[in-house]
């Protein structure tokens, strides 16, 4: 079980029981994607205002597993207020950190070794890192990210 | 008192040996893929160490050997279904999905156009939706849908009108998520009323309920080898002699011709029609051996011991849980199999089924390939528990001690 508790951390269950920025900004102006985990039928609606360069609003809907749900959550905490560039940044750590881990799954047929990660600059996101041990979950955690990613695509065009 | 001996069956399943985190496999997931016994293992090794070849090819006894092992299969699975001529109505193809296709390229493209209409029920797996709509938008026939009621069963009240004008009606046997059992017989006999055909998704049913074809009155019926203790890779569309004769083929290629020209090419008759390429062979020897080993422990059996522990596993999660655990679907009876969805208060399905892992209970979560139907549900996604012969009632308490821990943990 040991395992289990370090996938359910306390602080993922609290952003699964009362997730922050929840709900969807009047879209337009804000910019709205969507994702689908087509495997196990998680959405996330992203619905984000950028002004000036800076993420000043962002909100989140649809439904899914607390994986899902609580690291969109914990997402939208980390990027409200940050710059695209700094939003583009976390997503790069964050997406690492789930990545890293599929490496060194990978170890023993000989994978490079993985580039560290700052794990400080992750915050409360690194309580994450539990579930790369649980390879089917890393899409739940990386659904919201792969779709502000294509909300961020859009500010710039 | 268990109309099987469950504890001398499971034996006979190999996978049931392992141990996941420790801990003896609980495999409740036989609606997504059944487990395979020894005998149909042993007979697929057994063809390749000693009677691999093409089939239909070779003269070689070898070849011949091969050959007659594959038309065997055939008859054993037309026999299986009560089909009244087994050697012409059995087609092998890679699953029920590929069945589906089949029917609709084949069939539908012959005989669906514009102002034409088909039934489908709100209850269907994608493999039964899919290929239809793929259909409807290039001939541009219409799709009527019958609908399920709260307690899962599907609402006839209107069958006559939905029927009205329809030229096929195409159904499943049983609800991969509800359990639903629906009444084929009568829906056949209302189609043939309206002058439709009727095609039933075995996928389900073919594997836990009794199946007779010709008293039934179907006209095509599929089902898969991997969800009847028989292996990956095979699958069977049924239909009577007469359509099937008529039907245009599916793919092309060797083996579906009499004989090929610059100009053109003549098909051969079904159901080599329809079986193009080199076929599954070692898998229509596994399907035969899996549906003989079903035979030999009798579906009625099999069909009763399920049932008893479907009832079983619905009264104890009921009085396990009450009203913090929803079954979608029928309570317990004769109306219902062993697939049981469940939404547990506050726990996603995705996380269920992680916690049910950590007890090596293995069920399913999310969608079930079943979309309309979990929107009518208003559920995203269930963790659905489905039985095979080989499970027992100490199977529903580890998955109860499971759900327990998943309950507990995001209290």
């Amino acid at each position: 079980m040991a395992d289990l508790e370090e996938l359910y951390r306390e602080i993922i269950l609290d952003h699964y029981r009362s997730p922050r920025n929840r709900g969807e900004l009047p879209s337009p102006p804000a910019i709205k994607t969507e994702g689908f985990n087509p495997l196990c039928g998680d959405e996330i609606v992203v619905t984000i205002d950028v002004n000036g360069g800076v993420i000043t609003d962002i909100k989140i809907g649809g439904q899914g597993c607390s994986i899902s749900q609580s690291s969109a959550s914990m997402m939208s905490a980390a990027v409200k207020g940050k710059t695209v560039a700094e939003a583009r940044s976390t997503i790069d750590t964050f997406k690492t950190l789930m990545s890293v881990h599929e490496a060194q799954l990978e170890e023993s047929e000989g994978a490079t070794e993985p580039e560290p990660v700052d794990m400080a600059a992750l915050g409360e996101l690194a309580a994450l890192q539990g579930v790369v041990k649980f390879p089917v979950r890393i899409k739940c955690a990386t659904l919201s990210w792969n779709t502000l990613t294509q909300a961020l695509d859009e500010t710039s065009v | 008192m268990s109309s099987l001996d469950v504890a001398v069956l499971k034996k006979e399943f190999p996978l049931l040996e392992q141990k996941i985190h420790g801990r003896d496999i609980v495999y409740l997931d036989s609606g997504a893929s059944s487990l395979q016994p020894r005998r149909v293992i042993d007979a697929m090794s057994t063809y390749y160490e000693t009677t691999h070849a093409n089939v239909h090819r070779g003269v070689y006894s070898t070849a011949e050997h091969a050959t007659r092992l594959y038309e065997n299969a055939r008859i054993t699975v037309g026999k299986f279904l009560g089909a009244p001529d087994p050697k012409s109505e059995v087609v092998f193809t890679k699953n029920t999905t590929e069945s589906i296709n089949l029917l609709a390229q084949s069939w539908g493209g012959a005989n669906l156009g514009s102002g034409d209409a088909i039934v489908l029920s709100i209850m269907e797996h994608h493999a039964n939706i899919v290929p239809w709509q793929m259909l409807a938008a290039r001939l541009g026939f219409e799709i009527r849908w019958i609908p399920v009621d709260a307690s899962g069963f599907l609402i006839l009240d209107d069958l006559d009108q939905l029927l009205e004008g329809a030229k096929l009606l195409s159904i499943t046997g049983m609800s991969n998520v509800l359990g639903t059992i629906n009444p084929i017989a009568e829906l056949a006999a209302a189609a043939h009323t309206h002058g439709a055909l009727i095609h039933v998704d075995g996928a389900q049913s073919v594997p836990h309920l009794p199946i007779d074809v010709t008293a039934a009155d179907l006209d095509f019926l599929s089902f898969s080898g991997h969800k009847a203790l028989g292996p990956t890779g095979i699958g069977v569309l049924w239909g009577r002699a007469d359509l099937l004769g008529a039907m245009p083929p599916f793919l092309g290629g060797g083996g579906m011709i009499l004989d090929v020209k610059t100009d053109g090419f003549l098909a051969a008759p079904a159901p080599q029609r329809f079986e193009a390429g080199t076929p599954p062979i070692a898998e229509a020897v596994g399907l035969a051996e899996a549906l003989s080993f079903i035979d030999d422990i009798g579906i009625d059996a099999i069909r009763s011991h399920e049932l008893e522990l479907t009832t079983y596993a619905l009264e104890r999660l009921d009085e396990h849980f009450g009203s913090r655990l929803i079954v979608h679907g029928p309570g317990p009876g004769i109306h219902r199999g062993g697939a049981i969805s469940m939404t547990l208060e506050g726990v996603h399905a995705h996380d269920v089924a992680q916690i049910l892992d950590s007890y090596a209970v293995c069920v399913r979560p999310g969608h079930h390939c079943a979309k309309p139907l979990m929107r009518f549900l208003g559920v995203p996604a269930t963790a659905r528990a489905s039985f095979g012969l080989y499970n027992e009632e100490h199977d529903i308490d580890v998955l109860i001690e499971g759900l327990d821990e998943a309950a507990k943990l995001f209290a």
